[in-house]
């Protein structure tokens, strides 16, 4: 069971240039009340100019964003009811934990002159108010694990319990929507597993539509209830992140989501399939006979197979578990990584000859341009 | 392996040993110089100040405190005194007002910056006497041009270097104009080094207005800089001398004697290097303060651990 | 909202800038235009910017024939730089030892480099006076650039300058069969070079506008700095005449501002990482 909370965000048609750089090219993207999304992409593809945007800290060229049925493309950030968590925490060095937490709430329920230190003593109502505040607070606090640091300032906690504090600064309030922009890069490999499992902790329980941008795949494919894959400034597939791996719309969709990198094999669109070297296999893309396609193959559908392609072991990793096979496949030329249990591996080595095979019915098939082929059935061969 | 060991250790030994005489001989001429020049006198100027000597006098005397007491009531001292202090009061809070109000002007826009930047900073690097003459020319009483601007909105001319009712308001003027660029680029400086995420946290956080963006990250986020600018333009000022010997000489009647130049008066017109050495204890007695005020009081409200 | 502005929006900003800066300008502005016209019109209407008759070649043409002038402005170019390569050299090695040599005595060297810059300039002025005097030194070159050889506040910077570099670098010049005075000037220092503008920029900027020090060690004109050279150009007769003595202070003045705008950014730099110590 898990709350639904925020509000339901439309992103437009948004663009955006830097001077001549278009970073942004015409995205659109809609979010569900209380869905976390995962914007992923290389860096410099946009995803955290499109973030920016919605927070209101950069201006959309053209374009619109809707927060709750409101369009707020020409609103200030602090009028869209929005919590960012930044990439460097952007705590206020000069508070400490507890009053960086408490600033996004005394800077709405407070007036000016009641922040003012000693005059606020003399407003009526005030105390009540900011026992309120320091409430919410202790409370936010609580939820984070951080009740004991509260008296500190930044530059005394560490990395992880600075990533807490900025997490609790957009927690204390009840925003329409979480931005985040990579809030866990700057954290070492163990941490960044951990808090990422408290993220997603946090997002089911106060059910915070969130858009949480992130070039870590591992990251976006963990967290997210749906994925938008960016690349140069357009958002090239969204979907689940089942969806987005398994059902890539675009080569480099497919190339961006998986580690190791999905294969893409050369292969020439036949009357009744697709030929690659030797091979004819039955798929029956929509291309015009002759015309070059890619052949996508993840790592883990390829296998040793007695009549499969010949190739080249180029060499091997053991990774304990597995061991990735590197292999040059000959004809046609092209390079081909393997995904194969222990056993497989044991008694190649550098030069032999192997023959590799594929569940072939989970090959992808893409056009010149790259963009995904439809097939026109299963195909089933034993190769 | 052994012989390795046995050879290493000792290798090591005059390594160090070498490192030391190698500092030592690349400290000396730099201590020696600081010693003549600069530790050495400063020890000599302390005893001086003890003394009644005067130059070319064949013998001195030690005289104690006399010197000091002497100063406590000389009503010329008390007026280069009292002046110096009136003048680090005046132009070090205007400066560094205006100063940090043009540094965020500068800073809140992209146009013409590097430009303003210059114009601003360009008193810095001019010859300080000369533009006191340019300045003596714009604030001459009959054909100054500040004073015929005056006159054209009926304002009376103004006596602005002659007399001693105006001659520290004239004096103060120009500091601020001296000064202005220092401070400037200093805030400058200080803003750059501000996170723009800073900005941005705050703008998500509801701080609408500039006035409390200012407050919660700029003003905050100055601190140490501000700290830093305060001590020094205090020092600046403190150390007023051109600007007082191109243009007044400390008058008219002493209404603009300052610090340095009644030591330089005293020392080198009149030659009394006893009572010279004094004033120029007392100052250094002032700066020295300044900057045990700035380490050890401010510096640790203004840092966040 | 960080993004441009439109020149509409930005008006108010440029134009209290540009208020301010026609202030700071205005005494260069009349400076350079009283020194284009003669007296008699300076003093008929200074407000008038552009002169009637233009008069700037007798302005000029006096003051560099009623003092010498150009020598002034050569003794200042000598005595700068000669008081920047004697600080260099003294400092240089020394910042070096104190920064990456392990020595006894390198904490207590360092304790008396941060006393001294405690010390305005201006207090052992008195005592070296005195011993200049003694050496029949007054109104000479040595007097002018020997107090200003050594420069605590040099120290103090290259220190920093060079506690910043890796020990490697000077591990690698070691291994390499280098001494210690040749990692000082040939690795150490090349890698220092911005620390090394900012001091210099500095450096010139406070001798070459420097009139305490001059004003009390040099009597004769030969002797003169270009800051002494204006007192000196007023003390003679051709101080009545304002466009002259424009014409003199523009002159002065010329030689930092050309280098301050060729160098804008060191300078800039210098002078406030500089800002410590004057």
């Amino acid at each position: 069971m898990r709350a639904e909370g925020g509000r339901a965000i439309l992103i437009e048609g948004v663009e955006k240039a830097f001077g001549a750089t278009r970073v942004l090219k015409g995205v659109s993207l809609t979010l569900r009340q209380g869905e976390f999304m995962a914007l992923v992409g290389p860096s410099g593809c946009g995803k955290t100019t499109l973030l920016r945007i919605v927070a209101g800290l950069e201006s959309a060229d053209a374009g619109r964003v809707v927060i709750g049925g409101r369009d707020v493309t020409r609103a200030r950030p602090a009028d869209r009811d929005i919590a960012m968590v930044f990439q460097n925490y952007a705590l206020y060095p000069h508070l400490t934990v507890a009053q960086n937490l408490a600033v996004p709430l005394a800077m709405r329920r407070l007036s000016a002159l009641e922040r003012l230190p000693l005059v606020h003593r003399l407003v009526p109502g005030n105390a009540a108010r900011r026992r309120a505040i320091a409430a919410r607070v202790g409370e936010a606090a609580a939820m984070l694990r951080i009740a004991h640091l509260l008296d500190r300032r930044p530059g005394q906690l560490s990395g992880g319990q600075r990533q807490r504090v900025a997490l609790g600064r957009a927690l204390v309030r009840e925003p329409a929507a979480f931005l985040m922009d990579e809030p866990l890069s700057n954290l070492d490999a163990e941490l960044r597993a951990g808090t990422r499992q408290e993220i997603v902790d946090l997002h089911r329980r106060a059910g915070v539509t969130t858009i949480y941008v992130t070039h870590d795949q591992v990251e976006a494919m963990t967290m997210a209830d749906r994925v938008a894959v960016m690349m140069e400034g357009e958002v090239l597939q969204l979907g689940t992140p089942r969806e987005v791996y398994d059902d890539p719309c675009d080569i480099r969709v497919a190339g961006f989501l998986g580690s190791p990198r999905i294969n893409a094999l050369p292969g020439i669109a036949t009357e009744n399939g697709v030929s690659l070297g030797t091979l004819a296999l039955p798929l029956r893309a929509a291309a015009a006979p002759g015309s070059a396609v890619t052949i996508g193959l993840r790592p883990e559908a390829i296998r040793v197979a007695p009549l499969g392609l010949a190739c080249r072991v180029e060499h091997l990793e053991y990774l304990g578990a597995e061991t990735l096979l590197h292999a040059r496949l000959e004809a046609p030329e092209a390079r081909i990584v393997a995904r194969l249990p222990v056993a497989a591996g044991e008694g190649l080595s550098r030069g032999d000859a192997v023959r590799l095979g594929a569940d072939w019915e989970r090959a992808l098939v893409f056009g010149a341009d790259g963009k995904r082929l439809a097939l026109h059935q299963a195909a089933r061969i034993d190769a | 392996m052994p012989e390795a060991l046995a050879l290493s250790a000792p290798r090591r030994a005059t390594a160090v040993l070498g490192e030391a005489s190698a500092a030592w001989f690349l400290v000396a001429p730099a201590g020696i110089a600081l010693f003549l020049l600069l530790l050495g006198p400063s020890a000599a100027l302390l005893a001086l100040s003890f003394s009644d000597w005067e130059l070319g006098a064949p013998t001195l005397a030690w005289i104690g405190f006399e010197n000091y007491a002497e100063l406590a009531t000389d009503p010329v001292f008390r007026a280069a005194l009292s002046n110096t202090l009136v003048y680090v009061r005046v132009v070090m809070p205007a400066s560094i007002g205006l100063g940090l109000g043009v540094a965020l002007l500068i800073e809140s826009g992209t146009r013409l910056r590097a430009f303003f930047r210059a114009v601003y900073f360009l008193p810095v690097v001019s010859l300080l006497v000369a533009m006191a003459t340019a300045w003596q020319y714009l604030l001459h009483p009959t054909i100054g041009p500040v004073n015929k601007l005056l006159a054209m909105v009926g304002i009376a001319p103004v006596n602005w270097l002659g007399s001693s009712d105006w001659v520290m308001v004239s004096l103060c003027m120009i500091g601020v104009w001296e000064n202005l660029g220092f401070v400037v680029v200093l805030f400058l400086a200080g803003l750059t080094a501000i996170p723009a995420d800073l900005y941005a946290a705050a703008e998500t956080d509801g701080a609408r207005s500039g006035l409390d963006r200012f407050r919660l990250v700029t003003w905050p986020l100055l601190g140490p800089t501000t700290l830093f600018v305060v001590t020094i333009t205090a020092i600046r000022c403190l150390r007023v001398f051109d600007t007082v010997a191109a243009l007044t000489r400390g008058g008219p009647n002493n209404a603009s004697e300052v610090l340095l130049h009644m030591m330089y008066r005293e020392g080198f017109s009149y030659f009394r290097i006893g009572y010279s050495a004094a004033i120029t204890v007392v100052f250094l007695v002032i700066v020295l303060a300044l900057m045990l005020v700035q380490t050890r009081l401010l510096d640790r409200q203004v840092h966040y651990g | 909202m960080r993004t441009a502005r439109t020149l509409v929006e930005d008006t108010p900003r440029l134009a209290l800038l540009s208020l301010g800066a026609c202030i700071m300008l205005a005494p260069y502005v009349w400076m350079f235009f009283a020194s284009l016209k003669p007296g008699s019109e300076v003093f008929r209407d200074s407000l008038t910017l552009w002169p009637e008759t233009f008069y700037a070649v007798e302005n000029y043409t006096k003051a560099l024939t009623a003092v010498p002038l150009a020598r002034f402005l050569l003794n200042g170019v000598l005595v700068c730089s000669l008081i920047l390569v004697f600080q260099i050299a003294f400092a240089v090695p020394a910042a070096y030892a104190l920064a990456k040599l392990r020595w006894r005595g390198r904490e207590w060297a360092f304790g008396l480099v941060m006393l001294g810059l405690l010390i305005p300039y201006h207090v052992p002025a008195l005592p070296l006076y005195v011993g200049a005097a003694r050496l029949g030194l007054l109104d000479s070159f040595t007097a002018l650039v020997v107090p200003f050889s050594i420069s605590v506040f040099g120290i103090f910077l290259f220190r920093q300058a060079f506690r910043a570099l890796p020990d490697e670098l000077m591990q690698a010049a070691r291994i390499d069969g280098m001494g210690e005075f040749s990692i000082v000037w040939r690795v150490v220092m090349p890698n220092a070079w911005p620390a090394a503008t900012a001091f210099a920029t500095f450096s010139i900027v406070a001798h070459w506008n420097d009139l305490f020090w001059p004003l009390i060690i040099v009597q004769s004109p030969q002797m003169a700095t270009p800051a002494l050279g204006v007192l000196f150009f007023r003390a003679e007769e051709a101080g009545n005449d304002v466009g002259a003595l424009m014409a003199a202070a523009v002159l002065v003045t010329a030689p930092m501002i050309a280098l301050f705008l060729l160098a804008q950014r060191h300078f800039i730099r210098g002078i406030a990482t500089a800002g410590l110590k004057g």
